[in-house]
């Protein structure tokens, strides 16, 4: 049970990769599949931030040494936790994670932007973003000859 | 067992509640069928993700999210379903067994490889311990901004940065040259042929969009002090621009910033950045060193007054470069989104009128 509440995140977060997964392997809509692969990146995300967590900490922006607000968050830290890790004063979470995928959101929206394109592409060429119907049409187009032949 | 402090407990609770929630939602979103319902529960599964991310001590990403994937991605996909039929396929049972056989073993994989992760909050952790924890002792005295989370992203990984800043911008180059570049002659009606039941709408717009204008330029310059940066900032001015086009139609807003001017933009954003890491390197430093950002002959006659405190002073470039590329990074969000909400908005018109026709 303990074990269960310390690695709840990860389990969750395999769970919801696997949701994404499961969108992009068994959607015939391309849209659906995009979406699959949007709630894939959102829950790598998820991971990244889970591992960055540290217990008592807080956010990664600095407080000033000695003012209130830094006394009235290091009384929180329970002292015989913070002595046993060596920790003095504030404790911060890890910034490094928070940086890589604050990135990474953005990018997943330009990348879910191009996806999208190439969908509605797809849509104009075939008029239908379901690949049954895609893959019907294009071999239709492959027995007739084109303009060109 | 280390005892935690009760708020560690409470914050645990928290956590698992906003977890289960995502884990309904991310059920609902592979059940339904109408892809309308699919976009809106992905935009909810951000914000509670969003949510969560505050709970995690990343108030930035939590930011981020809730713009991007609550306001941005929201707005592409229900542009592109514009054009498709808004149900899918009924699916074939049989043709799932394998997607799902494939995902539960993976899954089971990665569940056991979990195991082996050291439990959620260890400071000790291999991930915690080395570089983020020498991030966390080093940014007062290398870069003297107060948000960890910007020194990293601004300074220490400048680099990666300006690589993930040009992804963007070639995507938005992507979509303008799949979905088309100008506006188009059969755009719009001319606003005189609306009429006036949406005068509520515009004038609310109308009072939103320079407060929306307003909180970007807020976010973006507060970015090295609290929660905010260029990619927050950017794709909040965005949206001050799409709910201009939204509400007075999209001609009017390719009349205030055309496409040509947006895509300029986002590649001058660009060239702000390296230029920044270029002048470094003029000055007898590395690509991206701020610490060499002004030649020390004008460094020593800065005065200290100007960032508040003469502790400071020592990190005058430092502080000029991530400012320098926040900048830059605004310009190419800002004008990345635009040329795309203008690849797909200008497309699905002009696309339903030529249907029309035939």
């Amino acid at each position: 049970m303990n074990f269960l509440a310390t690695h709840f995140n990860y389990i969750v977060v395999v769970i919801l990769l696997m949701a994404g997964l499961f969108l992009v392997f068994s959607s015939g809509n391309l849209i659906k599949r995009m979406i699959g692969l949007a709630m894939f990146q959102t829950s790598a995300g998820l991971f990244y931030i889970s591992l960055g967590k540290v217990s008592g900490g807080t956010a990664a922006i600095a407080v000033e040494r000695g003012s209130a607000e830094a006394q009235a968050l290091a009384a929180q830290v329970d002292p015989a936790y913070a002595a046993q890790r060596g920790f003095e004063g504030v404790i911060y979470s890890n910034p490094l994670p928070h940086a890589l995928i604050l990135t990474a959101i953005v990018v997943g929206v330009a990348t879910l932007a191009v996806g999208l394109a190439i969908a509605v592409r797809i849509r104009e060429a075939f008029g239908s973003v379901e690949t049954s119907d895609i893959e019907v049409l294009s071999r239709v187009e492959a027995t007739q000859p084109g303009p060109q032949a | 067992m280390i005892t935690l402090p009760a708020s560690i407990n409470a914050s645990l609770m928290l956590d698992i509640v906003l977890l289960v929630m995502l884990l309904v939602v991310a059920g609902a979103i592979v059940r339904t069928r109408s892809l309308l319902a699919a976009i809106i529960l992905f935009s909810i599964y951000s914000l509670i993700s969003a949510v969560w991310l505050v709970v995690m001590d990343a108030p930035d990403v939590a930011f981020t999210e809730a713009v991007v994937g609550a306001g941005i991605s929201t707005i592409v996909l229900l542009g592109a379903i514009l054009l498709t039929r808004g149900e899918t396929e009924k699916p074939d049972w049989r043709k799932l067994i394998a997607p799902a056989l494939i995902c539960a073993s993976v899954g089971g994989l990665l569940i056991y490889a979990a195991m082996g992760l050291p439990e959620l909050g260890d400071p000790a952790s291999p991930a915690n311990a080395h570089v983020g924890r020498a991030y966390l002792q080093r940014t007062a005295s290398d870069i003297g901004v107060p948000n960890m989370v910007t020194a990293v992203l601004a300074s220490y990984r400048g680099l990666d940065t300006l690589g993930e800043t040009a992804v963007i911008f070639a995507a938005g180059i992507g979509v303008a040259l799949m979905l088309g570049f100008g506006p188009r002659s059969s755009l719009a009606p001319p606003p005189a042929q609306l009429g006036d039941h949406h005068v509520t709408l515009r004038v609310a717009a109308k009072m939103l969009i320079p407060l929306i204008a307003l909180f970007a330029l807020y976010v973006q310059f507060h970015g090295d002090l609290g929660a905010g940066g260029g990619f927050q900032a950017g794709v909040i001015m965005s949206v001050a621009i799409i709910l201009h086009a939204l509400v007075f139609g999209l001609r009017e807003t390719m009349a205030a910033i055309p496409p040509r001017v947006a895509r300029s933009i986002a590649s001058l954003g660009v060239l702000i950045y390296a230029g920044v890491g270029i002048v470094c390197m003029i000055n007898g430093g590395a690509f991206l060193d701020y610490d060499y950002l002004f030649p020390p002959e004008i460094e020593a006659q800065i005065p200290g007054w100007i960032l508040g405190d003469d502790a400071h002073a020592p990190h005058w470039g430092q502080h000029a470069g991530i400012l320098g590329i926040e900048i830059g990074v605004l310009l190419t969000v800002t004008a990345t989104m635009v040329t795309v909400f203008y690849g797909f908005a200008g497309r699905t018109v002009d696309d339903a009128r030529r249907e029309a026709r035939r």
